[in-house]
């Protein structure tokens, strides 16, 4: 079970990723951030909660909505605001984006932004972890949207036939783009209704519950690690912003937004602390904390240099380089 | 040693199993690899030697294949995986096009893919529009991709040495065609880097460019404009196209002044253009006539002996095009 204590650092940490994402959203409204964002405000307890669950050197897949998970995972928010604003501070030194966020040195093997395509890639280093005997696990995080795409199915079925440490998690936010998950799909839960298929275990859970992500990831990682293969969970979750850019989300329902607003993560993280006897000053404390950090990251991030141009020519091979002939 | 000869199909099982027991990193996967030893037999015994720790049958999940190999690379090991048919990339694309060749480039260098992928290539042997084609130049157009095509068994362990070694990805094709046919066994340790063209044949009236079954075409229709016509052919066997070796190719063009190009892939987007492309910007002044090329036409491979001759290059239009050149 989770002490109060521990759960007031998750919760500053979901406060620190929500903070983030809303400094992203001004930046991008700013002008400060080109092409695009898919922002994680409201899913913040999936990230941190699994975070949690894991050992430091566990592996992570996220989607090209996946400041949360870098965040979460040990990233700062100094090098993800840096690299959404294309600065030589970002953590891909500029050459990834809001979508291709990575921290390879905390486990956080990046953010895929072709729907699906990185199941097959957590089944692997957990394929990799298993030969080596690491007792490492992998962890795939995903959206609804990718349940029907093949990749998906190709990856669980595999996974479960050679009993994988993977822990495949899906944010079901109800929608993929704009389109509701439901309309598109012949089973009421779009991931977990799929796990039968391949004989694995799975759960829904309310993903909006920072201390329910961390039990449910918890169990997956003791019965990957113990030999018994994946898992598939599906967190119930919703966005605060829309799928992307300036998405106002119009073709959401006002009712259900409402009605999802008020589980906002961090109210519900802050009602568990205060039955735990947490002091409201310690949580007004850890909120102080949060905003001071990402006004400072923020700062920085704006603060930092342009990359350097040559860059553009670099890190394609291994060796640094770019050269393709003689 | 030298008399000793071996199949290009028993290349490359002894390829991967030189590797195989070099690094214990190394893993193979696919479908029908093990137990079945490849429906080319290009992995026949390597499940009874290095058992199924490290030879793994899939399903056909031509995504799951290559997305495992790739999360494998990324995290320590060092995966050889297999698409039955080249044909097949169309439906792992992603992983190819947009997966395997990007995340080191976009982390900002903090992670590399060191992995193969071995697949059968190319026409000739009568299995229709969608097990025939080379689609080499499909990779050519992808940027971080290393690209090698071995024509003969000594290049096919040597390069197999150095794309398993590479911490870069490695599309590795072997021909189809070349399956049955036979050279010298390459010595202990043999390694060709990547890269590195080969002389196939000094001569010095034209030069012909070719890559794996286009090499003992290219080869065949030397000896007979020899013959015929007392024509010396200059044939380099490019082994790899990423890295492209140009100085090659542009040192050869500078003692011949003529350049035949001979590629299997389409006319339309094959490699030969880019080849064509970099002799005229950086050769110009070397030639004596204008570049040709001898491709496969632009259609989908049909499957009777007599229209897949048409389509896919031969001796005889090799033959054709060093005369026409010549003449020139």
């Amino acid at each position: 079970m989770i002490g109060p204590d521990e759960l007031l650092a998750l919760y500053e940490l979901m406060a620190v990723i929500r903070r983030t994402e809303k400094a992203a959203h001004d930046a991008f409204l700013a002008g400060l951030v080109k092409g695009t964002t898919h922002l994680a405000a409201g899913h913040e307890a999936v990230a941190v909660g699994a975070s949690f669950a894991l050992r430091a050197d566990d592996y992570v897949f996220a989607t090209y909505r996946g400041h949360h998970h870098a965040i979460a995972r040990g990233a700062s928010p100094e090098e993800c605001l840096a690299e959404l604003m294309s600065k030589a501070t970002g953590v891909c030194r500029a050459k990834g984006g809001s979508m291709h966020l990575t921290k390879a040195s905390a486990g956080m093997l990046g953010s895929y932004a072709i729907v699906g395509a990185h199941l097959p890639l957590a089944a692997g280093a957990a394929w990799s972890a298993k030969m080596r005997g690491s007792g490492q696990v992998a962890v795939a995080f995903f959206g609804d949207g990718a349940t029907n795409i093949g990749a998906f199915h190709e990856a669980l079925n595999i996974a479960a036939v050679w009993s994988l440490p993977v822990i495949f998690v899906c944010e079901n936010n109800l929608y993929m783009e704009y389109t509701p998950i439901g309309s598109v799909t012949a089973v009421p839960n779009p991931a977990a209704d799929r796990a039968s298929a391949y004989a694995m275990p799975s759960e829904v859970i309310d993903g909006n519950d920072v201390v329910v992500v961390v039990e449910a990831v918890a169990r997956a990682a003791e019965l990957a690690r113990s030999g018994g293969g994946p898992t598939l969970i599906e967190a119930r979750t919703y966005r605060h912003f829309g799928h992307s850019r300036t998405d106002p989300a119009t073709y959401r329902p006002e009712a259900e937004v409402e009605e999802w607003l008020r589980r906002d993560p961090l109210d519900i993280a802050r009602s568990r602390l205060a039955a735990l006897g947490m002091p409201g000053e310690a949580i007004a404390a850890a909120d102080e904390r949060a905003g001071l950090v990402v006004a400072d990251a923020l700062a920085a991030a704006k603060a930092a240099p342009p990359p350097d141009p040559g860059e553009a020519l670099t890190d394609v091979w291994a060796d640094g380089g770019s050269a393709w002939r003689t | 040693m030298a008399d000793v000869t071996i199949t290009y199909r028993e290349a490359v099982a002894e390829g991967l199993a030189r590797e195989l027991r070099r690094d214990p990193a190394v893993v193979c996967l696919g479908e029908d690899i093990g137990a079945a030893g490849g429906v080319f037999k290009t992995t026949a015994g390597l499940l009874e030697e290095f058992g199924p720790g490290r030879i793994w049958d899939t399903p056909i999940s031509e995504q799951a294949i290559l997305g495992l190999a790739m999360g494998a690379a990324m995290t320590g090991m060092r995966p050889v995986a297999e698409i039955m048919f080249s044909d097949f990339f169309a439906v792992c694309f992603d992983y190819l096009a947009n997966e395997m060749p990007k995340m080191r480039y976009m982390t900002g260098g903090q992670v590399t893919v060191p992995l193969v992928v071995r697949t059968a290539n190319g026409g000739g042997l009568g299995f229709g529009a969608q097990h025939s084609q080379s689609v080499e130049n499909w990779t050519l157009a992808i940027p971080g991709l290393k690209i090698v095509a071995p024509s003969n068994p000594a290049d096919v362990i040597g390069l197999m040495a150095s794309a398993v070694q590479s911490a870069d990805p490695v599309v590795f094709f072997e021909h189809k065609g070349l399956f049955a046919s036979k050279g010298p066994a390459a010595p202990a340790g043999h390694v060709v880097p990547l890269g590195q063209a080969s002389a196939a044949r000094a001569g010095t009236d034209i030069t012909v460019v070719a890559l794996a079954a286009t090499v003992p075409m290219a080869l065949a229709a030397a000896e007979q404009v020899a013959a015929s016509d007392g024509v010396s052919v200059d044939v380099i066997d490019l082994r790899c196209l990423v890295p492209l070796d140009m100085a090659a190719v542009l040192a050869s063009v500078g003692r011949t002044s003529r350049l035949l190009i001979v590629e299997e892939n389409p006319y339309q987007g094959g490699w030969g253009g880019t080849v064509a492309s970099i002799v005229a910007d950086e050769g110009f002044e070397l030639l004596d006539a204008p570049i040709r090329r001898v491709a496969a036409a632009c259609v989908p491979l049909p499957f009777a002996d007599t229209l897949e001759q048409q389509v896919i290059p031969t001796v005889g239009a090799v033959v054709s095009a060093i005369k026409a050149l010549m003449a020139y």
